[in-house]
């Protein structure tokens, strides 16, 4: 069956399901068409099976975001689906479940509930159309005699029938053209605290992450990688560690040397005694301080204008009072939990993968194009993700083509895993950034200009993202946070210099949001000092009219106590970003234990719009505050000869439990359309905490992770 | 060459090279892959199992030293502590991504095992060793807590 485009553009479709259920599927608006010689695939948002059981296929990747519980509740919805016979599996690769906004099939940008919510809730109504349209045939009445509640149609005369009932009947039925959606009103699984769908296979293990993932006479690969970012293999010494048993090959592959064993401690045994000798390429000089040097001193030169409002030269020259001061952030690894691995079976005619993919446009036609396969004869799987951030969403599709490089010497199925070494020195990094940030005021403290110019990489520059995120050589990622300033200043300047630096780079957990909400909030905080006004009044003042940011400003505020007394060592500092059109303000208490800070409470509001499942908000909030303050007070990647320093969790450690704030949050009620929660929860950490930690000893904190040495007296 | 263990209840015999971490014989030769690969250094806690009872991290123990001991994976795990775990684990909504989550509750279960009212402190001390990227900290320790009243009969949520 090979529809037409012009019908799979259009039109909701419908085919008979396997075992007789009926499956939905629905053509999205911007959804690219298959690649060239691409048969028809399986589209489909909903199974309904003949035993009732609703499978909600899920386009995204799960990451612990919570989005096969949420992007279910949305189909289910308007479904009227009985929410205990709800289901969930993850898509295949395939156009139609493209990102309505971005064309290909990726999780990113905490657009998952944001871009889903009207197709999916499309999906279901349709759905729920065609069954009541199948009973009604069946009973010979009318669809307007017919309502629906919970699983099941039920007619006039007291007659019902369950979903699954019809599920044969409504395969007959044609789609219809369109449909209304529900009243918010009317939403009896919206917005309620329903059980996550995943959750109990991750409480008994049961749940599938691709490094899970074990095939017949699979063998498994370690790489050894350069120690400089594009470094090179000169020669290869392999004997020692073919003399290890279990070691099958040794193969030199574009990323490095892989090691291919029956297992994976023969493979890192075998790569331990690897004799390689590098060319170690153009960045065997890079060091940190350097590039810091470097980036500080660009800083201070004039950069690509990224906003202008007013004249910032002239507020400047007219000013009582100049404030100035640079910042800093380094490198950052995501170090998701689960290190990354691909698992392939390459065979002559076919291939099929399985991998935790954030990207699964894009690693799918990477491994077709790496394995010389047509992309039809390449089937990616995507799994459970143990730890996405941005790290699983690669334009490079790095780790697939290593896997799928190493496979085709394999010649068996394989599977890559790197560790955790491999994870913190192999790329990718969320940039270093250095900010030189000043304002002027006038005599009465008035703030009458802003100008920010920011250093950093582009991770977006050479990819196929670059004509549509960089305008007029402006990287929309490296100044988001910052061009939208919102606070009430008349003379604004935002400029960027956008470096190249031989450090592969990558988004990592709210992007840019993670550098410029840091230094925004934390010089808006140094102003309100400078001129004595309360940090809380300041903004309040400067954000006069926005008020959704006003309403997560003033909810954490009061919830937080701000203002009221704390005991003696303690101090309270807040900070309030918007990035991914979600609104998060934080209020952090801190205090000193033996000089190092200490965050004992966070208190936390967040305005996403509708909410779909305010457990899950909550969670990925409360996520986001450990997430923020293991950046803030320990993460950093820096570089020595060309070197990454850091090896494993003992020197880039991440937050403890003990370490862990008490949190509460609060979600300000909005019945304005979803948006997303997993990433706006970060940016706001990081400076709540050091505004506290100010308010607490007087010393500004400008470069991140916290040193010490920084707070002392 | 070949060792004696008990996994889980039952007595298997494995032939792996002995300085095999215990860890990869548990997810490669035994295929059980609830124990999970996080760092291979014993700093995340992925890899928790227990071994004669006590939480060991199974990515640097060779299986040598496993040898003639009784080892249990979250697969084969018992009792009341875990049916207590699991419960409070789920009404909590404690996993995000839920890599580590399985070492977490392997912790968590010797901690109950040990201490039928554990403190905050108590807590901290034991689960410190395990990692979790998506800080789903603040739900473990209500879980925990919520376990340990599910164990004294109580059920009652805190």
């Amino acid at each position: 069956m090979k529809p037409q485009t012009i019908e799979r553009r259009t039109f909701l479709r419908v085919s008979a399901a396997l075992g007789g259920g009926l499956l939905i599927g629905f053509r999205l608006p911007g959804a690219v068409e298959p690649a060239s010689g691409e048969d028809f695939v399986p589209n489909a948002f909903v199974r309904i099976a003949t035993d009732g059981k609703v499978t909600v296929i899920v386009n995204k990747a799960e990451m612990g975001q919570g989005v096969c519980t949420s992007l279910a509740m949305l189909l289910a919805e308007e479904l009227d689906a009985d929410w205990s016979k709800v289901g969930f599996e993850f898509a295949p690769v395939d156009p139609v479940y493209a990102h309505p906004g971005f064309g290909i099939q990726m999780t990113g940008g905490s657009t998952s509930v944001a871009g889903m919510s009207e197709p999916l809730r499309k999906a279901g109504a349709s759905a729920r159309a065609m069954l009541v349209a199948a009973a009604a045939r069946s009973w010979n009445v009318g669809a307007a005699e017919c309502r629906t509640e919970k699983g099941s149609v039920v007619g006039p005369g007291g007659k019902r029938a369950g979903y699954g009932d019809l599920a044969s009947l409504a395969a007959g039925i044609e789609a219809p053209k369109d449909v209304a959606l529900k009243d918010p009103k009317d939403f009896s699984i919206i917005g309620k605290p329903l059980p996550r769908l995943d959750t109990a296979d991750k409480v008994s293990g049961k749940a599938q992450f691709a490094i899970d993932v074990r095939l017949p006479g699979m063998l498994t690969a370690l790489v050894a990688h350069p120690p400089t970012f594009g470094g090179r293999v000169k020669s290869v010494k392999s004997d020692a560690a073919l003399a290890v048993p279990g070691v099958k090959k040794v193969v030199e592959i574009s990323s490095g040397v892989a090691v291919i064993a029956t297992g994976f401690f023969p493979a890192k045994r075998g790569r331990d005694l690897l004799e390689i000798e590098w060319d170690l390429g153009p960045n065997a000089k890079l060091a940190t301080d350097e590039l810091r040097a470097e980036a500080k001193r660009l800083a201070a030169t004039p950069g690509l204008v990224a906003r202008k409002d007013g004249d910032v030269a002239a507020a400047a020259g007219s000013a009582a009072k100049r404030l100035d001061a640079d910042y800093e952030l380094p490198y950052l690894a995501h170090a998701t939990m689960e290190p990354l691995n691909c698992v392939v079976d390459l065979r002559a005619d076919r291939c099929e993968i399985w991998a935790g993919s954030q990207f699964q446009t894009v690693d799918h036609a990477a491994a077709a194009r790496t394995a010389g396969l047509d992309p039809k004869l390449v089937q990616l799987h995507t799994t459970f993700l143990g730890g996405g951030f941005g790290r699983r969403a690669n334009p490079a599709s790095d780790y697939i083509v290593e896997a799928v490089e190493i496979a085709k010497a394999a010649g068996a199925p394989l599977k890559l895993v790197w560790t955790r070494t491999d994870d913190l020195r192999a790329g990718y990094y969320r940039p270093m950034w250095h900010s030189r940030i000043g304002a002027s005021l006038d005599a009465a403290g008035a703030v009458t200009s802003w100008n920010h110019t920011i250093v950093g990489q582009s991770f977006i520059a050479g990819t196929p993202f670059e004509p549509f995120i960089i305008k007029d050589g402006i990287d929309g990622t490296s100044v988001e946070g910052a061009v939208d300033l919102p606070y009430a200043i008349p003379n604004v300047q935002v400029e960027l210099h956008t470096t190249k630096i031989g450090v592969p780079t990558l988004w990592w957990r709210s992007v840019g949001h993670s550098h410029t909400a840091f230094v925004v909030e934390s010089f808006l905080d140094e102003i309100a000092h400078a001129t004595g006004a309360d940090p809380l009044a300041l903004r309040r003042k400067l954000l006069a009219g926005k008020t959704r940011l006003l309403g997560v400003l003033e909810r954490a505020a009061k919830e937080a106590g701000w203002g009221s007394p704390l005991p003696a060592g303690r101090a309270r500092g807040l900070a309030v970003h918007e990035s991914f059109n979600s609104y998060v303000a934080h209020v952090a208490e801190v205090s000193l234990a033996n000089g190092r800070p200490r965050v004992h409470r966070v208190t936390t509001a967040v305005d996403c719009g509708r909410v779909v499942n305010p457990d899950t908000v909550k969670a990925q909030l409360e996520g986001a505050v450990g997430f923020g303050l293991t950046a803030a007070l320990y993460s950093q990647i820096t570089l020595k000869d060309g070197r990454v320093e850091q090896s494993n969790f003992h020197d880039y450690p991440m937050l403890r439990i003990h370490e862990m704030p008490s949190l509460a949050v609060h979600i300000v009620e909005s019945s304005e359309p979803s948006t997303g929660v997993g990433e706006p929860g970060v940016p706001p950490v990081a400076p709540a905490v050091c505004n506290a930690l100010f308010e607490l000893t007087k010393k500004r904190i400008r470069r991140l992770p916290i040193r010490t040495e920084d707070l002392k007296a | 060459m070949a060792l004696d263990l008990e996994v889980n209840g039952k007595r298997v015999s494995v032939d792996v090279d002995p300085a095999t971490p215990l860890l990869w014989v548990i997810r490669e030769t035994l295929e059980l892959p609830g124990t999970k690969f996080g760092c291979g250094a014993a700093q995340c806690g992925a890899c928790t199992v227990h071994v004669d009872g006590r939480a060991v991290r199974s990515c640097v123990l060779p299986v040598s030293s496993a040898a003639g001991k009784r080892v249990t994976t979250i697969e084969g795990l018992s009792g009341a502590p875990k049916e207590a775990l699991t419960q409070a684990w789920i009404e909590e909504e404690v996993p995000q991504c839920g890599y580590c989550q399985t070492g977490q509750i392997m912790s968590a279960s010797v901690l109950l095992t040990e201490n039928k009212k554990p403190s905050d402190g108590d807590i901290d001390a034991c689960m410190a060793g395990n990692v979790c990227r998506c800080a789903t900290y603040f739900r473990i320790r209500r879980a925990i807590h919520r376990a340990a009243d599910l164990m004294q009969g109580g059920g009652s949520a805190r």
